[in-house]
């Protein structure tokens, strides 16, 4: 059998400015280039995952201007201007983010492959829901999936961290 | 390349052969290694001989016991070093995918070496080709470390105290041993790292080795978060294809439509004419893109035109599948006519082990030598078709067991490893080689697909006899442990490896007459591979929903009958702890209900029971709860993590997805079509009881999934009053 295939080909690079974990920098890339592979590949920024490619795991979950976003399915271009925020990005220094130190208090990491992605799609749903019922956590978590099963301590964390630590 | 592992596995000394007297039939050994600081370093004896180190016949210690528990006479060591920083860095010749081996060794080793366990590097063992075995699998990690390596450490600690009392003055018998130091009574210390040296050179301890009381223990039992948290949650944690960015070079593989269908002819034109695409190279899985970013690497295997030869399957799909495997089935000997006759007919589709990490690795060939970095958990294996690839002896092959994102059984297979070095090789650049998520789904590995056929004859009010006949596609399992356990003289059923996990792992401890659990395997070419719990995931879940039926024949309460029934004590504590902590038996709505069911492998026994609401669009599990035995815990925290995982895969595999086979291709390819739990599948809280029943470690790591997916399937059948026998559930309705 013949498959039949579409040449995907990219608009000609341009220069992208944007804002990555708080430092401005500008990439070289053709506009519609997935975000996750400028990070990872051209900036060596391996804390989002990928796990899908098509924004149905929320591995690459990360923050451009304080919401969440799929890298994966986030066109480099869409970027310019704003800021970006991964995993690596989201303690201040040594100090961690309340969702992150919740996480360790859990014990909430199995392979840990899911978990940046977890996380930074946790810390943007409480900094818009503080203190969010099962529902509201169910709703907002869905999007992510953990083949671990570490579901139970997630929405611990997410409480943990919703109640102060 | 940048990684590499922080220390050399193999201390630098002249070898020389281990002696002392031969206890049984096997021995232990355990030997100081010459270089800077202490290092020791414990073996199983049949291997070669242990290279560079000093055997000491004092040292040699029989374990013949510890080997009958060990699922298969694995012959691994590990290594335990004091570093000039007082760190305790130890090595396990393990695979760490998510279940906390590394935290778990840490604590047994600081336990019993009085080190604080903030001082210990817990890491990953290389390959070591002259071990027989390197494999993680059929969870005997801590059943067969448990007590090897408090040994070793015992012995480690015995070296250093009597070093210490040459260094303080103090006899060795007034000196005590805490947070990586040793006291004198009059307040003096000396650090484990300051007596290192010393301690190398002892060939007489001053004290016997002994355990440590385990009523003294501060760190074993004591709930502990993963000691590499910290690096998982700022994204420090690195993986497969995070390492060597930019020195490998990103790769992918295009693959075919069907399985194992092979390449007659291809046109790269477009593709080698895309901006930063450096190599397309044929490989014997499909053609390979390496390319300066992963994205471009991806658009260019979307531009190979490739005329792809039929599959192996071409033509067979689901129907076919089950026609053939309901064809292989070993007749019953129960007849139907005969008595009360109770018959179950169970089908589980194909099931992906769908590991959040895609098969991924890097290689490095150049002409001399090569390395390799996966998440193996056979890692020999990978090291020696590696090898063989690049036409290059299996010790110019160094492979680093690093983390895995993720397994579930998937990793027992290292294909990446080995198409990454293919590729390596042929273009002499380093490659970062990654599977898309089609390619995860659908030319991966899968859990064998399975029709069960179960009679149970009744009469006088009990079950007179059992029979289970269970008809899969083949597991394949030549990944290593199959030959190892071969080359042993284990393999005592006649049918090979198969036969033989068929045969020790089924059982079912209930007063019902005699059992017998047959296995029939056909092999029809979709990749296979054990998935957490081998055959008892489906099998011991097929008797588990076949008890509550014939408890429900019988007019007996599923748990009463249970309790009554059950030949094994360890079980029937477990199904009293989740009746008693779940509220069995209260009144609950209609299309709301309760299951439990219970298992015993591993040298433990796990119970759960869960709530299912069959009243929505879905039916969701609303609540779950675990019980579970496996005698000394180690880690609390970690053994309820590895339980609470084992039911969201029953919940999932039980209600939600399977895999489809058309015409010889899978037919899911991604989550969103494996429709994997999410939150909003899974429980609120998932409470996990351990019982602490004074039994040695047993495994924990797939001991849940039989009793979670049998308690799925319970629940869902007295809250529905349909009978489950097919699954996914929410696909087939139970019929």
């Amino acid at each position: 059998m013949t498959d039949t295939t579409i040449s995907r080909t990219r608009s000609t690079p341009r220069v992208i400015p944007f804002e990555l974990n708080g430092e401005r920098i500008s990439v070289t890339a053709p506009p519609e280039t997935p975000l996750l592979w400028v990070l990872r590949d051209v900036l060596g920024v391996t804390g989002p995952k990928f796990g899908c490619g098509v924004g149905v795991c929320g591995a690459c979950t990360s923050h451009i201007d304080g919401e969440a976003a799929r890298m994966c399915i986030t066109p480099v271009a869409s970027v310019a201007g704003k800021r970006v925020t991964t995993i690596e990005g989201l303690a201040d220094g040594d100090d961690l983010h309340p969702v992150q130190q919740a996480w360790i208090d859990e014990d909430v990491a199995q392979c840990g492959f899911c978990q940046p992605g977890q996380i930074m799609n946790a810390a943007a749903f409480l900094a818009r829901n503080p203190a969010p019922d099962d529902a509201a956590i169910d709703e907002a978590m869905s999007d992510n999936v953990c083949r671990c099963g570490t579901y139970c301590r997630i929405r611990s964390a997410i409480k943990r961290a919703a109640a102060g630590g | 390349m940048a990684p590499r592992t922080p220390l050399p596995a193999t201390p630098s000394a002249e070898p020389a052969a281990p002696t002392g007297p031969t206890l049984g039939r096997r021995r232990f050994l355990a030997y100081v290694a010459a270089g800077a600081g202490l290092t020791m370093v414990g073996r199983f004896a049949g291997s070669s001989a242990p290279a560079h180190a000093f055997p000491q016949p004092a040292d040699v210690l029989d374990l013949s016991d510890i080997l009958q528990l060990s699922h298969a006479s694995n012959v691994m060591d590990f290594l335990i070093r004091i570093t000039p920083e007082n760190r305790v860095y130890i090595e396990t010749p393990k695979a760490e995918v998510g279940q906390g081996i590394t935290t778990a060794m840490a604590m047994i080793v600081a336990e019993e070496l009085d080190a604080r366990l903030a001082d210990v590097d817990s890491q990953l063992s290389p390959a070591e080709p002259d071990r027989i075995v390197q494999l993680t699998g059929g969870s005997n990690s801590i059943i067969l470390f448990w007590t090897p390596v408090r040994l070793v450490a015992a012995l480690l600690r015995t070296r250093i105290v009597t070093a210490a009392a040459d260094a303080l003055g103090v006899p060795a018998g007034d000196l005590v041993t805490r947070d990586t130091a040793v006291h004198a009574p009059d307040g003096r210390s000396v650090t484990y790292a300051e007596v290192a040296d010393a301690a190398a050179r002892v060939t007489l301890p001053d004290t016997p080795p002994r355990l440590k009381d385990e009523a003294d223990y501060t760190i074993v039992g004591t709930p502990t978060g993963r000691l590499d948290a910290r690096d998982i949650v700022t994204g420090r944690a690195a993986y497969a294809a995070d390492r060597g960015v930019g020195q490998a070079l990103p790769t992918v593989v295009k693959r075919p439509p069907q399985i194992k269908a092979p390449v007659r002819s291809f046109d790269d034109t477009a593709a080698r004419a895309m901006p930063g695409v450096i190599a397309v190279t044929e490989i014997p899985t499909g053609i390979a893109v390496t390319a300066e970013t992963f994205d471009i690497a991806l658009r260019a295997r979307d531009a190979i035109r490739v005329d792809w030869g039929p599959g192996a399957l071409a033509g067979v799909s689901d129907a076919e599948i089950t026609e053939q495997l309901e064809a292989a089935l070993v007749p019953s000997l129960v007849p139907t006519l005969v008595g009360d006759v109770l018959e179950g007919r169970f089908a589980f589709p194909y099931v992906s082990h769908a590991p959040l990490e895609t098969n991924s690795a890097t290689a490095d060939v150049r002409a001399d030598s090569a390395e390799v970095w996966a998440a193996a958990k056979s890692p020999i294996k990978l090291a020696q078709d590696v090898a063989e690839a690049a036409g290059l002896p299996v010790d110019a092959v160094t492979m680093h067991v690093v983390r895995g994102g993720g397994s579930f059984g998937r990793k027992l297979w290292s294909d990446a490893g080995l198409e990454a070095a293919q590729v390596s090789k042929a273009i002499g650049r380093p490659v970062r080689l990654m599977w898309d998520r089609n390619d995860d789904m659908r030319h991966s590995r899968t859990r064998p697909a399975s029709v069960h056929v179960v009679r149970a004859l009744l009469g006088g009010g009990r079950v007179l006899r059992y029979e289970h006949r269970m008809s899969c596609a083949a597991m394949d399992a030549t990944h290593g442990l199959g030959e190892a356990i071969t080359a042993n003289g284990e393999a005592m059923f006649p049918g090979g490896f198969g036969q033989s996990i068929w045969h020790t792992t089924q059982k079912l401890n209930y007063d019902v007459g005699p059992v017998t659990h047959l296995l029939s395997e056909t092999e029809l070419h979709i990749p296979t591979s054990a998935w957490r719990s081998v055959y008892s995931g489906a099998s011991g879940a097929v008797n588990e929903m076949m008890i509550d039926e014939i408890a429900r024949a019988l007019g007996r309460d599923p748990v009463e009958y249970r309790l009554a029934e059950l030949t094994n004590p360890r079980m029937r504590a477990v199904v009293e702890k989740v009746a008693e902590e779940g509220g069995w038996g209260g009144t609950l709505p209609e299309g709301v209900a309760q299951g439990v069911a219970v298992h015993d492998e591993y040298k433990a026994a796990a119970a759960y029971l869960v709530e299912i609401d069959t009243r929505g669009p879905e039916p969701r599990v609303t609540k779950a709860v675990c019980a579970a035995d496996i005698g000394k815990v180690i880690n609390p925290t970690g053994a309820a993590a590895q339980l609470q995982g084992c039911l969201i895969d029953g919940l999932s595999v039980m209600l939600r997805a399977g895999l489809h086979v058309d015409d010889g291709a899978i037919r899911e390819g991604s989550y969103a079509d494996f429709r994997w739990a999410r939150m909003r599948h899974a429980p609120i809280e998932c409470d996990v009881h351990l019982i602490d029943s004074g039994e040695p470690p047993g495994g924990a790591g797939e001991l849940g999934v039989p009793a979670a997916s049998g308690a799925v399937g319970n629940a869902w059948a007295r809250a529905t009053g349909r009978p489950a026998r097919r699954f996914p559930l929410m696909e087939h309705g139970g019929a």
